[in-house]
């Protein structure tokens, strides 16, 4: 969450030395080395995690401690293999993980694949809608903060980006929903839909598990609708932690196109000042934008946990509490390996854009 | 080294101070005062506060009244005192969990940016393994590691800490090894080298005194960071128990089921004090950050290093 450091413009020039001696040249080098270093990233957290969740103690006692006899409670962790060695648990686990196999969750007996698929779409659409929001408050706000730079317009641009960042996801939950759910009325206070549409939900065939997609392809209305009032607020308060960001982003990265002879030439021309920012400043500046945006990924999965506990938003954030409280490692495991790829596989293409894009990185 | 490191850190901004003017210097003095004003209430918890911090009432959830100035929780905890006695928690948790991660961070980029080679192939990938997952999902694993049936103040301040310690190291150790590395082919370095001074001696006099110079600022940007990783972890209740410590995160969390009910002074005011501890440590990094034009501070660091150049070369 090293987000609101500002990039300063040289970064790329700044990392291309360093690459320059690990990898010394062609583009096909560089992006295969770069999608090699996609293993041992996952591997690394999937070995830390391993361990880590082992000191935590163990399933069957989290679930039935106390309610069985010391002994009885030994026979039945020895016969799910918890007192075996762990390096030998290891190797096992890492040889289920090649072969595709990520086991069943040990507290609500699912399959990881299914597990993840139905609660991974819930903080896919959960992500989608507040890149959205964010997008659509960050994006207006730092052209405007850029084009009116060190005015007053851009002062306030600049604390409110400041604020949002300083605002936890659960509190600007907690504000939203005393504002919006309890005095006004306006939306619900928690949850993915009502208990119809969540019916409706799981009686669809083949859907995708992104609500308002599935209500719109099967023309029910009504169930959209109700699936967007519940999406709005926890959509609202994650959107705005990372509007945050891109509106210093695009700021930064505006103020240096602004500058260039090519939109001064515009000017002269008679090019409008609202073209001049929206095409011919915003369009250049957009490389830089996307690729950081890339990066935001994990501020991101990190703020969906917070705002998925706060609104019940029943995804792979609230699952992972709820697995990590029941000590399920097997769950948690599948959790953090799905994330790790995601995390790894979006710096991944990050890079690949990036040198695409600019030639000094992959030199 | 400790009261060199204070008089460092205290010089920049008040020299930032002189520096900035308009927009910039009311950035600056407001996050100065509000960073002041978070420690100050930290420091002087035991005086403000009207009660304890796990002190107990038998008004539940009561309204904001002469009593209790800013209401009780569903707990019989007085909002207020809680409110209060957060701070020094916070500060606590960063403390210690900065000054791991910079200790362990620094060492580590020392080693891995001077001795090169294998150590510092396989110390990168980790580094950025760790850097690129998302940072409170491994705290959170951290922390269930650590905290089994541990339930007194202290532990549960060094549990939350080295969780948030854990995923910070990465970013010391990106900065420190980065700045070695630069350092490793200066002159001065090389000369010491050639005059015969040991590893050891030069990583710890000649490079590690020139790469410490930026920490202050990461310091003062991960301060806020170590807030909101303190925050969530008490929110998903993975932090401090309620009932050794007061923690804004844990408050948060039952105000949650509160303000569904419509009673909001229960989260309104531990929140309202993330945001302002937050805001002031992120505006104070920041202005400084930005007031830092980098010509000026080179001019300034050449002849500062060149300085030292010449006394390292005499010592030497």
């Amino acid at each position: 969450m090293t987000a609101l450091i500002d990039l300063p413009a040289e970064e790329p020039a700044l990392q291309a030395p360093k690459s320059k001696k690990k990898t010394g040249g062609s583009l096909g080098k560089y992006l295969a080395i770069r999608f090699v270093l996609i293993f041992p990233t996952i591997f690394i957290l999937v070995t830390m995690v391993f361990f880590l969740m082992r000191l935590t103690g163990d399933p069957i006692t989290a679930a039935l401690g106390g309610r069985l006899p010391a002994d009885q409670l030994a026979i039945r962790i020895h016969e799910a293999g918890y007192d075996r060695p762990l390096f030998i648990q290891y190797f096992e686990y890492l040889g289920q993980i090649a072969t595709g196999n990520f086991g069943r969750t040990i507290s609500d007996n699912l399959l990881i694949s299914d597990m993840l698929a139905t609660y991974g779409s819930a903080t896919l659409e959960l992500a989608i809608n507040s890149l959205v929001v964010a997008l659509l408050i960050g994006i207006p706000l730092g052209m405007l903060a850029a084009y009116k730079r060190d005015k007053w317009q851009d002062a306030i641009a600049r604390v409110l980006a400041i604020a949002f960042y300083a605002t936890p996801v659960f509190f600007a939950g907690l504000i939203l929903k005393l504002i919006f759910s309890i005095w006004l009325g306006w939306f619900p206070v928690a949850g993915r839909g009502t208990t119809s549409t969540e019916i409706f939900m799981a009686q669809l065939e083949s859907p995708s598990g992104i609500y308002w997609l599935d209500a719109l392809r099967s023309g029910n209305m009504n169930a959209f609708w109700d699936v967007v009032q519940h999406s709005i607020l926890p959509a609202t308060a994650l959107g705005l932690l990372t509007a945050g960001i891109f509106l210093r982003l695009v700021r930064t990265n505006m103020i240096g196109t602004l500058s260039r002879d090519y939109v001064e030439a515009g000017r002269s021309r008679g090019v409008s000042e609202f073209r001049l920012i929206t095409k011919h400043a915003y369009k250049p500046a957009l490389i830089p934008i996307i690729t950081v945006m890339g990066l935001q990924i994990a501020l991101l999965l990190g703020g969906a946990v917070l705002t998925e506990t706060t609104f019940e938003w029943k995804g792979l954030g609230f699952q992972l509490a709820q697995y990590l409280t029941a000590r399920d490692f097997v769950a948690v495991q599948g959790i953090v390996v799905l994330l790790a790829v995601i995390v790894a596989v979006t710096n991944f293409i990050v890079d690949v854009i990036a040198a695409l894009i600019d030639p000094r990185v992959r030199y | 080294m400790e009261s060199k490191k204070s008089l460092f850190s205290r010089l920049p901004v008040i020299s930032q101070l002189k520096k900035s003017m308009g927009l910039q210097r009311g950035m600056l003095v407001t996050g100065i005062v509000l960073t002041l004003i978070f420690l100050l209430t930290a420091a002087l918890a035991p005086l403000i506060a009207p009660f304890g911090p796990t002190q107990r009432f038998d008004e539940t959830q009561a309204a904001p009244s002469s009593v209790h100035l800013w209401g009780t929780t569903a707990g019989g905890y007085d909002v207020l005192s809680r409110t209060i006695w957060g701070a020094q928690t916070a500060v606590f948790v960063i403390v210690i969990a900065v000054a791991l991660s910079i200790f362990i961070g620094v060492i580590l980029g020392l080693l891995s940016g001077y001795l090169g080679g294998w150590l510092d192939r396989i110390l990168v990938v980790v580094a950025d393994a760790i850097y690129a997952f998302p940072t409170l999902l491994l705290a959170m694993v951290m922390s269930i590691a650590l905290t089994q049936g541990s339930s007194d103040m202290w532990a549960g301040i060094f549990a939350a800490a080295i969780s948030i310690t854990v995923v910070f190291i990465p970013q010391y150790f990106r900065v420190i090894r980065a700045e070695t590395i630069r350092l490793k082919a200066e002159p001065f370095v090389e000369s010491a080298i050639v005059v015969g001074a040991s590893t050891v001696r030069i990583m710890a006099r000649h490079i590690f005194k020139n790469a410490t110079r930026t920490l202050p600022l990461i310091f003062t940007l991960n301060a806020s960071e170590a807030i909101l990783t303190l925050a969530g972890l008490g929110f998903l209740g993975f932090g401090i128990e309620p009932s050794s410590a007061a923690e804004w995160g844990y408050d948060l969390n039952h105000a949650q089921s509160d303000a569904t009910a419509g009673i909001w002074w229960t989260g309104v005011f531990p929140g309202a004090a993330i945001v302002m501890t937050v805001l002031g440590l992120t505006l104070l990094g920041e202005s400084m950050n930005d007031l830092n034009d980098p010509r000026l501070r080179g001019r300034k660091k050449t002849k500062k290093n060149a300085a030292k150049k010449q006394e390292e070369l005499v010592e030497a």
